[in-house]
C-alpha cells in the first residue's frame, strides 16, 4: 500500500515539476492589471510626446492606482465595470502610471483588500461603492500616509469631520435625473409619468426631486406618480409597483432602484409585447446595453448615466499631478460630464434632445438650479 | 490487528493529502491555459498567506467562522444527518449575539458569554426544528434545512432593515462590552482583524472531540449515526439524540455566526445573498473527516486559499475565483475518494485471492 501512495505521489510531483517548466516559457504573458503599461515601455516611449507627462508621476518612480472592487466584481456592468474602464483610460493616456484592480469575493474582503494595495505603496487608492465605507475609515487611519478615495459616499470620523486622507466623490444625479425628467415629459403621450426609488433616503431623494422638477418644467401639469420599494434587490416588488403604475396610466418609468428596477423592465417588456407603449428610463449605467431587450425593441428609453469612469480619471488625474483631493467632497456634475444621459437614445425625438442640451446649459450657466430634497423642489415647483 | 488500525488512519490522511495535491495541480493547468504562470501564482498564493504577519493573522481571521460551520457539519455528520442549514443558523446566530451586542448594556464579564449564548441559542432554535421535523415526521433534514436557509435569511434581512438600520445596510456597532476584538491579538498581526474568538474556535474542536468521544451521550450519538436500528434495540432514545444533535449541530453554526457579528465585522448587515460560510462548512467538514483535528486544519486551507487568492490577483493576475475551482476540486477528489477507496479495496481483494 505505502508503495502505491509513494508512486502516486511522486508521479504527482512529476508533473508538478513538468507544469512549472511549460509555465516558465509561458512568463511572458502579460498580468491582466497591469493596464499594458510597464516600465520598458514607458522607456521606448521615451523619444515621443509621453515623455511630457513622466515628470509628473515625480522622482522618476511610477504612479500607481488602484482600485478594490465590491462584490459585484470587476465585469459587474455597473460601478466597478466603469470604475475600472476610466482606470484603465487614465493607464492608457498616462504610460508611466500603473493602474490595477483587486476583487473582493466577499464583503469581508473589503479591508485586507485596501490594506493590501496601501501597503503595496499605491499612490491612490479607489474604493468602489458605498459598502466600503466602514472599512475604509479603519483602513484610512491605519495607513495616515496613504491616499484614498470612495465613491459615491462622503465618509466622516466620529466627530462628524471629514478624513483627510479619504477623497470623497459624489454626483450631482438630480441633475442627470432633470434631464431625464424633461425627456419624459415631452415624451409621454398619456402626460402621466414614475418614478420608483429604492430605499428612500438622501441619495435616492435626489434623484426624485431633479427627476420631477425637469418633467415639471416642461409640462407643469404632467402627473407623476412617485413610489419607494425600500428595497434595492427586490425585482418582484419593483415588478409589482411598475404593473400598478402602468395601469394607472403612466407611459414612461424612471427608477432609482438597483436590481429592484430589473422587475420593472421585466413588466415594461410583457406590456410592450402585448402591443403597449410603455418606457423605462435606466439608471447608473446605459441599461438599454445590458437590459430591456424584446422582439420588437427595447424598452429602455435612455438612461441617466454616472460617469464614475470620468470620476475615478480624474481624481487620478489631479493626485498623480500632486493635486489629491484629501479630505474634500468632490461633486461630479453635469459641467465634469460626471453625470448625464446615456449614448443610447435612438428612441427620444430630436426635439427632446435638443431640449436636453439647451437644458444642460442652463444647469451649468446657473440659469437652472435643480432642486435636491424635497422643500428645494417645492420650492422649485412654486417658482414656475 | 493494531497494524490494520494505523493503515487505516494513514489511509484517511492519505486521501485528503492526493485530494488537495490534485486540486493545485487542476488549479496550475487552469493558470497555464488561461496563459498565467502556476509558479507565480502559487508563490503569489502562499506570500498572501505567510508573505506578512498582517495576512496571516486575516488568514486566522477567515477560518475561525469555517472552523465553527465545519464542526457543525461534522457533529450532525456523525448522527447521520446531513445539515446543509448551517448556512442559515450561522446567520441567525450572527443576528441574535449583535442584536444582544447593541441592546444590551452590561459588563464585559456578562454581556460577551451573554451575547454568545444568544447566538448559540438562535442556531440551536434553527437546528432544532428540522431536528424535530425529522424525529417526529420523517421530514427528511436536507430538505427543511435548505428552507430554513431562506427563512432565516430573509427574517433577518427583515429585522435590519426595519429596526435596527444605522446606515447603509447594516445595524450599528456592538457595545465594546460584547466585542472579541482584541488590541492585543490585532497589534501582534499589525492590525488584521483577528480576535478572541480565534481561541474560542480552538477550544470548540476540543469540546466537540469530548463530547462525541468521551461522554456517554457522544457515544450514543456516533451509535445513532452508526445504526438506528440497533440503537434503537439496544435502547437508546433514537429521536431525542436526532433533536439533540441537530440543536447542537445548530449552536455550533449559531456560534460561528457570532464569530462574525461580534469579532470580524462588529455588525451585522443586510445579506444580498448567503455568506457560503455555511456552504463552505461541508467542504471543510469533509476534507477533515468529521475530526476535530482535521476541522482544524481544513479550515485554516480554505481560510489561507481565499486570503491568499487576493494577493494571488494582485501580484500575478490569477483571478480569485481560481481559488474557488481549486477548493470544488478537492473535495470533488475527496468525494471521489470512495470510489479510490473501493477500487483500492478490490485490488487488495484480488492480490488476497492469489
Amino acid at each position: 500500500m505505502k508503495k502505491r501512495v509513494m508512486m502516486l505521489m511522486s508521479s504527482v510531483l512529476a508533473a508538478g515539476t513538468l507544469l512549472a517548466a511549460c509555465g516558465e516559457e509561458n512568463n511572458e504573458s502579460t498580468p491582466i492589471n497591469d493596464g499594458g503599461n510597464n516600465a520598458n515601455e514607458a522607456a521606448d516611449n521615451s523619444a515621443d510626446e509621453n515623455t511630457g507627462n513622466n515628470e509628473a508621476a515625480g522622482e522618476g518612480e511610477a504612479f500607481t492606482a488602484q482600485m478594490v472592487t465590491d462584490i459585484g466584481g470587476v465585469d459587474d456592468r455597473s460601478f466597478n465595470e466603469s470604475a475600472w474602464a476610466g482606470l484603465t483610460l487614465f493607464g492608457e493616456d498616462y504610460p508611466n502610471a500603473e493602474v490595477g484592480y483587486v476583487q473582493s469575493s466577499d464583503a469581508s474582503d473589503y479591508a485586507p483588500n485596501l490594506n493590501r494595495i496601501a501597503r503595496e505603496g499605491t499612490d491612490i487608492s479607489f474604493a468602489i461603492g458605498f459598502l466600503m465605507e466602514d472599512d475604509i475609515k479603519t483602513v484610512a487611519a491605519q495607513n495616515e500616509d496613504q491616499n484614498f478615495a470612495i465613491v459615491d459616499t462622503v465618509v466622516t470620523d466620529d466627530n462628524g469631520d471629514l478624513i483627510p486622507n479619504i477623497a470623497n466623490i459624489t454626483f450631482a444625479e438630480h441633475e442627470g435625473s432633470f434631464l431625464v425628467g424633461a425627456v419624459a415629459a415631452m415624451q409621454s403621450e398619456t402626460d402621466h409619468i414614475g418614478f420608483i426609488g429604492g430605499v428612500e433616503g438622501e441619495l435616492i431623494k435626489k434623484f426624485e426631486s431633479g427627476f420631477k422638477a425637469g418633467a415639471k418644467f416642461v409640462n407643469p401639469d404632467i402627473e407623476i406618480a412617485t413610489q419607494y420599494a425600500q428595497n434595492f434587490n427586490d425585482a418582484s416588488k419593483g415588478q409589482q409597483i411598475g404593473n400598478a403604475m402602468y395601469g394607472n396610466g403612466a407611459d414612461i418609468i424612471f427608477h432609482a432602484a438597483g436590481a429592484t428596477g430589473n422587475g420593472l423592465i421585466t413588466d415594461a417588456i410583457e406590456r410592450a409585447q402585448d402591443g403597449e407603449n410603455v418606457w423605462v428610463i435606466g439608471v447608473d449605467q446605459d441599461q438599454a446595453l445590458t437590459q430591456g431587450d424584446w422582439d420588437d425593441g427595447n424598452v429602455i428609453l435612455t438612461s441617466m448615466v454616472k460617469r464614475v469612469d470620468e470620476a475615478v480619471y480624474q481624481v487620478a488625474e489631479s493626485t498623480m499631478n500632486g493635486e489629491y483631493p484629501g479630505g474634500e467632497v468632490l461633486e461630479f456634475t453635469l459641467e465634469d460630464a460626471g453625470v448625464g444621459i446615456a449614448e443610447s437614445r435612438e428612441n427620444v425625438s430630436e426635439e427632446a434632445l435638443t431640449a436636453v442640451e439647451e437644458y444642460t446649459d442652463m444647469i451649468i450657466n446657473g440659469e437652472i438650479v435643480v432642486p435636491k430634497t424635497d422643500e428645494e423642489y417645492e420650492e422649485f415647483e412654486g417658482s414656475l | 490487528m493494531i497494524g490494520n488500525v494505523l493503515k487505516s488512519k494513514l489511509f484517511g490522511i492519505t486521501i485528503p493529502l492526493i485530494a488537495i495535491g490534485f486540486g493545485f495541480l487542476a488549479g496550475a493547468v487552469i493558470m497555464l491555459l488561461s496563459g498565467h504562470n502556476p509558479i507565480t501564482g502559487y508563490v503569489a498564493l502562499f506570500q498572501g498567506v505567510f508573505g506578512e504577519i498582517y495576512y496571516f493573522g486575516e488568514t486566522l481571521q477567515r477560518m475561525t467562522p469555517l472552523i465553527f460551520s465545519g464542526l457543525a457539519v461534522a457533529f450532525a455528520l456523525r448522527t447521520g444527518l446531513l445539515n446543509i442549514g448551517v448556512e442559515g443558523q450561522l446567520i441567525v446566530g450572527w443576528f441574535a449575539s449583535v442584536f444582544v451586542g447593541i441592546v444590551v448594556e452590561a459588563p464585559m464579564i456578562i454581556h460577551l458569554p451573554l451575547a454568545m449564548a444568544a447566538g448559540a441559542i438562535a442556531g440551536a432554535l434553527w437546528g432544532f426544528v428540522p431536528g424535530l421535523l425529522k424525529a417526529k415526521f420523517e421530514v427528511h433534514e436536507v430538505i427543511v434545512t435548505i428552507m430554513m436557509n431562506y427563512i432565516a435569511l430573509h427574517i433577518v434581512n427583515h429585522f435590519i432593515r426595519n429596526n435596527l438600520l444605522a446606515s447603509g445596510q447594516r445595524t450599528d456597532f456592538i457595545n465594546s462590552s460584547a466585542s472579541l476584538s482584541s488590541e492585543y491579538l490585532a497589534a501582534l498581526t499589525d492590525f488584521s482583524r483577528l480576535h478572541w474568538g480565534f481561541l474560542i474556535a480552538i477550544i470548540s474542536c476540543v469540546i466537540m472531540w469530548f463530547i462525541l468521544w468521551k461522554t456517554t451521550k457522544g457515544f450514543e450519538l456516533r451509535a445513532v449515526g452508526f445504526n438506528k436500528n440497533a440503537s434503537s434495540y439496544a435502547g437508546m432514545n433514537v429521536n431525542f439524540n436526532i433533536i439533540l444533535s441537530m440543536s447542537v449541530s445548530g449552536a455550533f453554526a449559531g456560534v460561528g455566526g457570532a464569530m462574525l457579528g461580534l469579532g470580524t465585522y462588529q455588525y451585522a448587515n443586510i445579506l444580498p445573498a448567503f455568506t457560503s460560510y455555511g456552504f463552505d462548512g461541508i467542504a471543510v467538514a469533509l476534507l477533515g473527516g468529521s475530526t476535530s483535528i482535521g476541522i482544524f486544519l481544513a479550515a485554516f486551507l480554505f481560510g489561507g486559499l481565499k486570503e491568499g487568492a487576493n494577493n494571488m490577483q494582485a501580484a500575478a493576475g490569477v483571478a480569485p475565483e481560481l481559488v474557488e475551482i481549486i477548493i470544488a476540486l478537492i473535495i470533488f477528489f475527496v468525494a471521489s475518494s470512495y470510489l479510490v477507496r473501493w477500487i483500492y479495496t478490490k485490488l487488495q481483494f484480488k492480490k488476497e485471492g492469489k
